[in-house]
Order: structure tokens, then sequence, then C-alpha cells
């Protein structure tokens, strides 16, 4: 495998799982990823921790930088928050997050 | 009725700036928007937020922005219908579109520019099973008269400012009222949250902390909203009202239904002129797509541009449209 290339498994809101890769050199967030893969994620608001619609649980152990105050009065918008719970505009693609399990939260019609 | 050259749907940057293009071409502009203000998501989701990349500007705060645009299409009078949502459109015998908005306005034009963005901004409402059918019967995602709650078992949800304001106004009005909210810190104005935990500590409201509503439960009407703590206890409030607060999220809505071609929720234009393929009707900024489509501002800009080069030829046919610069014969305004 590449070295700027980290495996991300994503299971979408129908429990199907999806194994994508991503690029660490591109400056590139979760958000961004999840969409280039066209999985079902809104990213209203174009990544600025404004709007809740990427909303997703991170099912791995991966050690992420803590949620900021801006993104968690986000997750106050969103529904069926969980201690896991994430804006996935504000988690950067980098190495450490080979192999990082993401489950894409519940949305409204 | 109101009747103008171009309707259009949408007061966002995209639309505002299609005034000033139009009004260069001497057509007359009415704006709609779901929302009660211009701006679109600039004043709805970031007006605070600076922008880079409008030409000629290396920074500008996105309200600034809308300000500026409210200047610069000032000289063509446009006219607003704001808070109302564009519900329906017809096909008249004179080959023009009547729109009708939710609150019965009928605005007629022989051009319909959709400059929707991303939608209306409706209430974002909580994906809880079996929800949508209390709608009206005890769920509610606006106030309109405090009065209808009088007397009432209230819970609110939410940690924002609208949920912080309407508890702290409906504390008087309610039997009871109880506002849960996901974390134990809120977001909204600072005077606000203090009012709220103050009405807490004299127990005139009931406030739980780290918990979310995640079910529901009743008959014809509403009667018990159930709650989910954060320990993992889960406990049922039984309500009269229940009222979650969430801030608005865009929907594309009734235009859906339009008889438009629609793609993953963006509607296809002809590069050409951004028209759609319904005669007459072109949709511009966000909420078109074409092949190499981005989302951007000055991309909307350029659209708006070209849209009413060709709105201009379909209501004047026989016109001949001579282009000028407005460097050479400036800008001038309409006088009504």
């Amino acid at each position: 495998m590449e070295d700027n290339i980290i495996k991300i498994e994503v299971e979408d809101r129908s429990g199907e799982l999806h194994l994508i890769e991503g690029p660490t050199d591109m400056n590139l967030n979760l958000m961004e990823i999840l969409k280039a893969h066209e999985l079902d994620v809104e990213g209203t608001c174009g990544g600025m921790a404004l709007c809740a619609s990427c909303h997703c649980y991170i099912n791995s152990n991966h050690q992420l930088a803590e949620a900021s105050e801006d993104e968690e009065d986000m997750l106050d918008q969103a529904f069926f928050v969980e201690d896991n719970s994430r804006l996935s505009c504000q988690i950067r693609l980098e190495k450490s997050l080979d192999g990082l399990k993401v489950k894409l939260a519940p949305v409204s019609d | 009725m109101i009747s103008t050259d171009i309707a259009i749907i949408g007061a966002g940057p995209c639309g505002l700036f299609t005034v000033f293009e139009a009004g260069l071409l001497k057509l007359k502009c009415h704006l709609i928007d779901a929302l009660p203000q211009v701006g679109g998501q600039l004043s709805e989701i970031y007006p605070k937020k600076p922008i880079y990349d409008i030409p000629g500007y290396p920074s500008i705060l996105a309200g600034e922005l809308v300000d500026n645009l409210m200047e610069q299409i000032a000289p063509f009078n446009p006219t607003f219908s704001l808070a109302q949502r564009a519900e329906s459109i017809e096909k008249t015998d004179d080959d023009q579109y009547i729109i009708t908005t939710n609150k019965g306005e009928k605005i007629k034009a022989p051009v319909i520019a959709i400059a929707g963005g991303l939608g209306s901004f409706e209430p974002r409402k909580p994906p809880i099973e079996g929800l949508s059918k209390y709608e009206d019967k005890g769920l509610y995602y606006m106030i309109r008269d405090p009065e209808q709650f009088r007397d009432q078992k209230i819970l609110i949800a939410g940690g924002g400012d609208s949920a912080l304001d309407w508890t702290i106004e409906l504390a008087d009005i309610a039997a009871e009222l109880t506002l849960i909210h996901r974390r134990s810190s809120f977001r909204g104005a600072l005077d606000s949250v203090e009012k709220v935990k103050s009405l807490s500590e004299s127990g005139k409201i009931s406030m739980i902390t780290e918990a979310q509503a995640v079910g529901v439960l009743g008959n014809e009407k509403l009667e018990a909203v159930n709650v989910k703590m954060k320990n993992g206890e889960s406990l049922n409030i039984k309500v009269d009202s229940f009222i979650p607060l969430f801030g608005l999220t865009p929907k594309l809505g009734p235009i859906a239904d339009w008889g438009l071609n629609i793609e993953r929720s963006a509607i296809e234009v002809d590069t050409y002129d951004y028209s759609t393929n319904v005669k007459g009707v072109y949709a511009i900024g966000d909420i078109n797509t074409y092949p190499g489509k981005l989302k951007l501002i000055l991309c909307g800009f350029h659209e708006a541009t070209l849209m009413v080069q060709s709105a201009f030829k379909l209501i004047y046919p026989d016109q001949k449209l001579s282009f000028k610069y407005t460097t050479v014969t400036g800008v001038s305004g309409f006088n009504n």
C-alpha cells in the first residue's frame, strides 16, 4: 500500500459495509472522502462545523483530536448523539487513522 | 397578484445578484424566500465567516457580502416575499407562470429563476420512529402562538437560542415545562442560559441534561416522550406538547414536483443559458447541476449573468439586445 493512502471501513445506514481509501496528503477531511465515495452524507455547510449534517459514529479505538467547542455546539443540533459521535468534516485524514471504522448517523427525511 | 419580469426563488447571493444583472437589461425582479431575511445560507448559517474567493475581495464576511449585494441591487427596486415557500407553479394562457407560495401569495412572471441553494430552510426533525404522525397533534416544530400551550405539560428539546428563549417565554404559560438537552452546557446567549438555570433552580421548570428524546408514545395524540439519559437510564415524560428545537436544515421541498429534471437533489441545466427542461424556468447557483459544476458563489454570479441574457430574449423575442459595459453606461436604476 502506498504511504499516503489509508483505508476506512464505513457502515452505511442500511448496515452495508464499504471499504474506502483516502489520501492523507490532500488536506481532506472525513466528510469529503465519504462524499467522494458517494456515501450518503450531506455536508451542507461544506465543512465549517456549522450544520451537523455529516454526523457519524467512530467505532474503532483510534485516537482522534478532541471535538472543539464549535463541534460540540453543532452536535447539539444532531440526533441520536452518542459518546462516539463526531462531525466527519472535523476529522482530518491522517496516517494514524488507517483502519478507522465509521458508521453514518441516522438522518430525518 | 404581483407581476414582474423574473420571479426569483431564493434570496441568497445568487438570487440577489440576478436582480442586478436583470436590472441592467431593464428587467424587474421579485424574490421569494422561505427565510424571514435575505442572504440564504450566508445569513442563516455563517454570517460571521469570512469568504476568500469573491473576486476583488481578499476577504469579506458572509453577512457583509449580503449587505453589499442589497446595496448593489437597490437601484433596481426588487420586491420580496420573505418567510414564504414557493409551493407550486402553473402556466397561464399568455405563456407566463404563476407561482403560489405557502401563504397564498401569487407572483406572475414570464420567467422563473430558481436560485434555491440547497432548498428551503425548514426545522430539523428528529429521526424518531413514528414521530411524524403526531405533527400538530402534540408535536410542534415552530411556535406561532404561545397561548396554544397555556396550562399544558410541555417538553422542549434542544440547547440553542431558540430552545432557551422559548423555555423562558413558555415557563409562565405552561402548567409544567421540561427542557432536555444532550449536554450540561448550552450554546445559547449567556443571559438566556443564566435565566433558564435560575428558572430550574427555583423549580419553575425541570431541566434534564445529558439526555435525548429517543421515542414517542401515544394514540391519536402524542402522550409521552421516551428520554434516554447518558447513564443509560430511560424514562417516559408525559406531555401535552413536545417541541423539538434543533435549528433549520435545507430541503428541496415542492420544487421536486415541478416536472424538472432532477439528479441527486439538483436541477439539471444547459450550460448555454442555465435553462432547465421546462421552457422559461432557469436554475442557477448551488441548486443546479451540470458537468463540471462547482458550488461556488462566484460561479453562481456567472450563471446569473448569462441566464438573464437568455431570459431577455425569451421575454422580448423581437428586440435586439446589445451588450453594454457598466463602465461605459453606468448603472441607471428604475424610478419607481
